[in-house]
């Protein structure tokens, strides 16, 4: 870290395309851009193939002799299984309107950082492989062979885009990047090539129930830190079940929110506003993640890490399940769960024992979100909230790309902002909602070693944010996602010093009024709040 | 070099027509048999193009969201850009398909020192990916008026308005014009763009210079050498009532406009432009966001291996028990 770039250094950023055809160009590894390699431990724990010892900048990745069959193999398969794959080879027709669309283009200007140029690097192998034209023509058409170099560079540039759908929303097909992304990074797996970042999760995923690894013990003993801390703060001692059966509603949160502030002050206000309803819900040790770095990896992983969810939830008997704030997760769950390991008829439609809303929007899957969840309280008038609690805050929007782009919760919450926090103020339109930009360190790329990628790649995010900031002072950046947690505050202080990073429901927290507390002096995160900075000076 | 494959294979292409009609007088062949054949491939080309996608499933419902969801019934869904439903679905379609919505949202980021990013409006490629479509599909519409015996109503009304500037003789048609501009706009863009240009292949600048052949030979038949449009007409209706004939008269312009175009059919479904088709079945538009309420049924969905609840306990039963936490076996 100690030489690393500045700002404006990295910000200074060449957009002039090499020389060189694309295609005659082979990658290269900048260090700082790419990830470690998949360990073989972690790829033996879930049984994938070729575990072994292997750098992506050595020049032998010990591969197995047949591998390129295994690749063309593996494309004519999901040619077959997917539509999305098989259209999105055949009709983008480079008119280029994803090109300036996605950050890590933004933020390196390197060209095969295009959304377009990624698909067409995997395209181009499509047409040589099983286009007549390509076969033929060769490059005429567009075509070139399946070489080591073409699979390092797949490796290289698939591990450089987030999947975040930014490209799909502009291309005039709806094509998507992230689709093709997620397809290549399953066939890469064929031949054991992940990154330990994501590897490693998953196998922890699976064996132990969360991505962190953390045991059933140390989940307890993490909350209970937490609700040592609430104890302090309201004066309220909270004491959540674990693997309850016959609680009427299953929580499951990302395990970053257990794990590591500021998530964790998402985690205590998850806690505080279920404690305050008087919520009938309980924590599950063993579905104890609500991400899915198995979506990372291949289709099949993510369903097999997901299955744990309705496993769980028909085993303690609950009637639905609230799921907590993050971004991929919310990808898998609303596009993916229940085609998975649905129907769920053993659950209820969820239905709110506080208002009585019915969630008709969750009538097949019966997992509601919970900004959902809040933001019909509050509409509903059930929560007394102290906005003036979050005075010292003057916080900004960031939709996180899945929730956003793949699924449309947009509204909910900011309208429970609005009602939690007295400064609010959106960036510019061209970077929220459906437009949003990345973290630019999601679908498992916010490792350490890939630092000065996550820098880029965050740049257009953060620069966004550095606007409000100036104009209106924001210091707070909130959000509904966990990697988000994790990733924007690094982010922040290398882009916009100043500004923190903040869950949902930690604001929520803050603001909520809860029966019996003490009369609150600070934040959950223990800094003093607004008008008693001064009674504190005296006190001391 | 790839613009100039490009420009030299539609080159050949020409020069094929005019040897094969003014030297070797394959009038027969170039009239008949070739445009034919090439229907014949745009038509089963577009067929198999199509039996193929269609044979793959959606195997899941990943609509790309570009507005609120249907949540709850007081927040305001964006029934269009996030339909829950068949009419919106139709409605989003529509207007993408129709009026390429989602190339609208096109914008041109930009960053300046600071750093600065900002971005800013770029409708031009909307526009004349817009001028184009529309001008070539009214130009293909006014064509109709050779295939029927009497030119039909709609066809005149299309051609009075198109012509509705009164100027020229015969008539200047405004398609003709747009069409031209639209396409060189875009061959433009694609050469002056550093990014365009390095991402751009043959297999994008040769559609562009065929129909840009198409045209300018169209144009060239209409407003300078005067076609014998009679004897067009008489080809052209013999062409669809299966009696092909090769009236005498009709100038070597014609026979490279037909095969032109005849290449252009032939080539198309092996190509980009099967975005014709291809638009109307992609799975992040043409699906309602209703995953929630109702399930999307995989056809290839098998089961998988998982961890189980009773596997996890087994591994962690002490740690549990010492932690205060339920259990199934003590
Ligand atoms: S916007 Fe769509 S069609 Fe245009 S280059 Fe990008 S992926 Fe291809
Ligand atoms: S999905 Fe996101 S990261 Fe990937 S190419 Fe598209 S815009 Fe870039």
């Amino acid at each position: 870290m100690a030489k690393f770039p500045k700002p404006e250094e990295l910000s200074n950023i060449d957009f002039a395309p090499p020389r060189k055809g694309w295609m005659d160009l082979p990658v290269e590894f900048k260090p700082g851009m790419f990830c470690h390699g998949s360990k073989p431990k972690s790829l033996e724990a879930v049984g994938f193939p070729n575990p072994r010892d292997w750098k992506p900048a050595d020049a032998d990745w010990k591969l197995p002799e047949n591998w390129k069959e295994i690749i063309i193999e593996g494309i004519a398969e999901r040619l077959r299984k997917y539509r999305s794959f098989r259209l999105f080879m055949d009709i983008c027709v480079r008119c280029g309107a994803c090109a300036d669309k996605c950050h890590f283009f933004i933020g390196t200007g390197d060209p095969k950082n295009m959304p377009v140029l990624r698909a067409e690097l995997i395209r181009s192998v499509y047409r040589k492989e099983f286009t007549t034209a390509g076969k033929i023509l060769g490059k005429m058409a567009g075509a070139r062979e399946l070489t080591l170099d073409v699979l390092k560079e797949w490796w290289y540039y698939f591990y450089q885009c987030t999947e975040c759908r930014r490209c799909s929303v502009f291309c005039p097909y709806g094509i998507d990047q992230a689709e093709i992304t997620i397809i290549g990074r399953e066939l890469l797996n064929l031949l054991g090539l992940n990154i330990e970042w994501i590897a490693g999760p998953v196998a922890n995923c699976y064996m132990k129930g969360n991505h962190l690894g953390l045991e059933p013990h140390t989940i307890v003993g993490n909350l209970e830190y937490m609700l040592d801390d609430i104890e302090t703060i309201t004066g309220k001692r909270i004491k959540p079940t674990f693997n309850r059966k016959g609680a009427e509603i299953l929580f499951v949160t990302p395990s970053g929110d257990l794990f590591a502030d500021p998530g964790t002050y998402t985690a205590m206000g998850y806690m505080m506003l279920f404690e305050e309803l008087g919520l009938d819900y309980t924590w599950s040790t063993y579905a104890s993640e609500g991400g899915n770095f198995g979506f990372f990896t291949s289709n099949e992983m993510a369903k097999r890490l997901n299955a744990k969810l309705y496993a769980e939830a028909k085993r303690l008997g609950v009637k639905y399940i609230i799921g907590g704030e993050c971004g991929h997760m919310w990808r898998v769950i609303h596009q993916y769960m229940d085609t998975w390991q649905g129907p769920a008829d053993f659950l209820e439609v969820p239905k709110s024992p506080i208002t009585g809303t019915v969630f008709e929007n969750a009538r097949s899957t019966k997992m509601i979100h919970i900004a959902e969840f809040t933001a019909d309280l509050i509409k509903n008038n059930k929560l007394k909230l102290d906005a003036k609690r979050n005075d010292h805050l003057k916080v900004t929007w960031h939709d996180s790309c899945n929730t956003a782009r793949g699924m449309g919760i947009l509204e909910e919450p900011r309208y429970i902002l609005r009602n939690v926090v007295n400064n609010f103020f959106e960036m510019p339109e061209d970077t929220i909602r459906e437009k949003t930009f990345c973290c630019g360190s999601g679908s498992g790329l916010n490792a350490s070693e890939d630092t000065d990628l996550r820098m880029k790649g965050g740049l257009p995010r953060a620069n966004a944010v550095k606007f409000v900031h100036d104009r209106h002072g924001v210091n707070m950046l909130a959000n509904i996602c966990a990697i988000d947690r994790a990733t924007l505050p690094p982010l922040m202080d290398y882009w916009v010093p100043g500004v923190k990073v903040a869950g949902l429901h930690e604001l929520v927290a803050n603001a909520l009024v809860m029966k019996g507390e003490k009369e609150r002096t600070t934040d959950l995160r223990g800094e003093p709040l607004p008008g008693l900075e001064q009674k504190e000076e005296k006190a001391s | 070099m790839r613009v100039l494959v490009s420009f030299i294979a539609v080159l050949l292409l020409v020069v094929i027509a005019y040897a094969g009609v003014e030297a070797a007088n394959l009038r027969f062949l170039f009239g008949v048999i070739i445009p034919y054949a090439a229907f014949i491939i745009f038509v089963g080309g577009m067929i198999v193009r199509v039996l193929k996608w269609g044979s793959s499933p959606v195997p899941f419902r990943i609509p790309t969201t570009c507005g609120q969801e249907k949540s709850l019934p007081w927040i305001k869904q964006d029934k269009l850009e996030n339909p829950s439903g068949l009419l919106g679905v139709i409605g989003r379609m529509a207007l993408e398909v129709l009026f390429f919505r989602s190339l609208f949202r096109n914008l041109k980021t930009q960053l300046s020192d600071g750093p600065r990013l900002a971005y800013g409006e770029a409708k031009w490629l909307w526009l004349a990916g817009m001028a184009f479509h529309w001008s070539f599909l009214i130009v293909l519409i006014r064509h109709l008026r050779f295939f029927t015996e009497k030119v039909l109503v709609p066809i005149q009304m299309i051609e009075g308005l198109d012509s509705f500037l009164q100027v020229g003789a015969p008539l200047l048609y405004l398609t003709d014009l747009v069409l031209l501009a639209a396409v060189f706009y875009l061959f433009l863009r694609r050469i002056g763009i550093p990014q365009m240009r390095y991402l751009s292949l043959i297999n994008d600048y040769f559609p562009l210079f065929l129909i840009f052949g198409i045209a300018l030979t169209g144009v060239l038949m209409r407003y300078f050498t005067k076609t014998d449009i009679v004897s067009v007409k008489v080809l052209a209706m013999g062409l669809v009532s299966f009696k092909p004939a090769i009236p005498e008269g009709i100038g070597v312009l014609f026979y490279i406009h037909l095969f032109l175009l005849s290449a252009l059919l032939a080539y198309f479904p092996m190509s980009k432009l099967v975005h014709l088709g291809g638009v109307f079945l992609s799975p992040t538009r043409n699906l309602a966001n209703n995953n929630r309420m109702k399930r999307h049924v995989n056809p290839w969905n098998y089961p998988v291996h998982v961890h189980t609840y009773q596997e996890y306990e087994d591994d962690f039963r002490e740690k549990m028990k010492g932690a205060g936490i339920p259990v199934e076996k003590e």
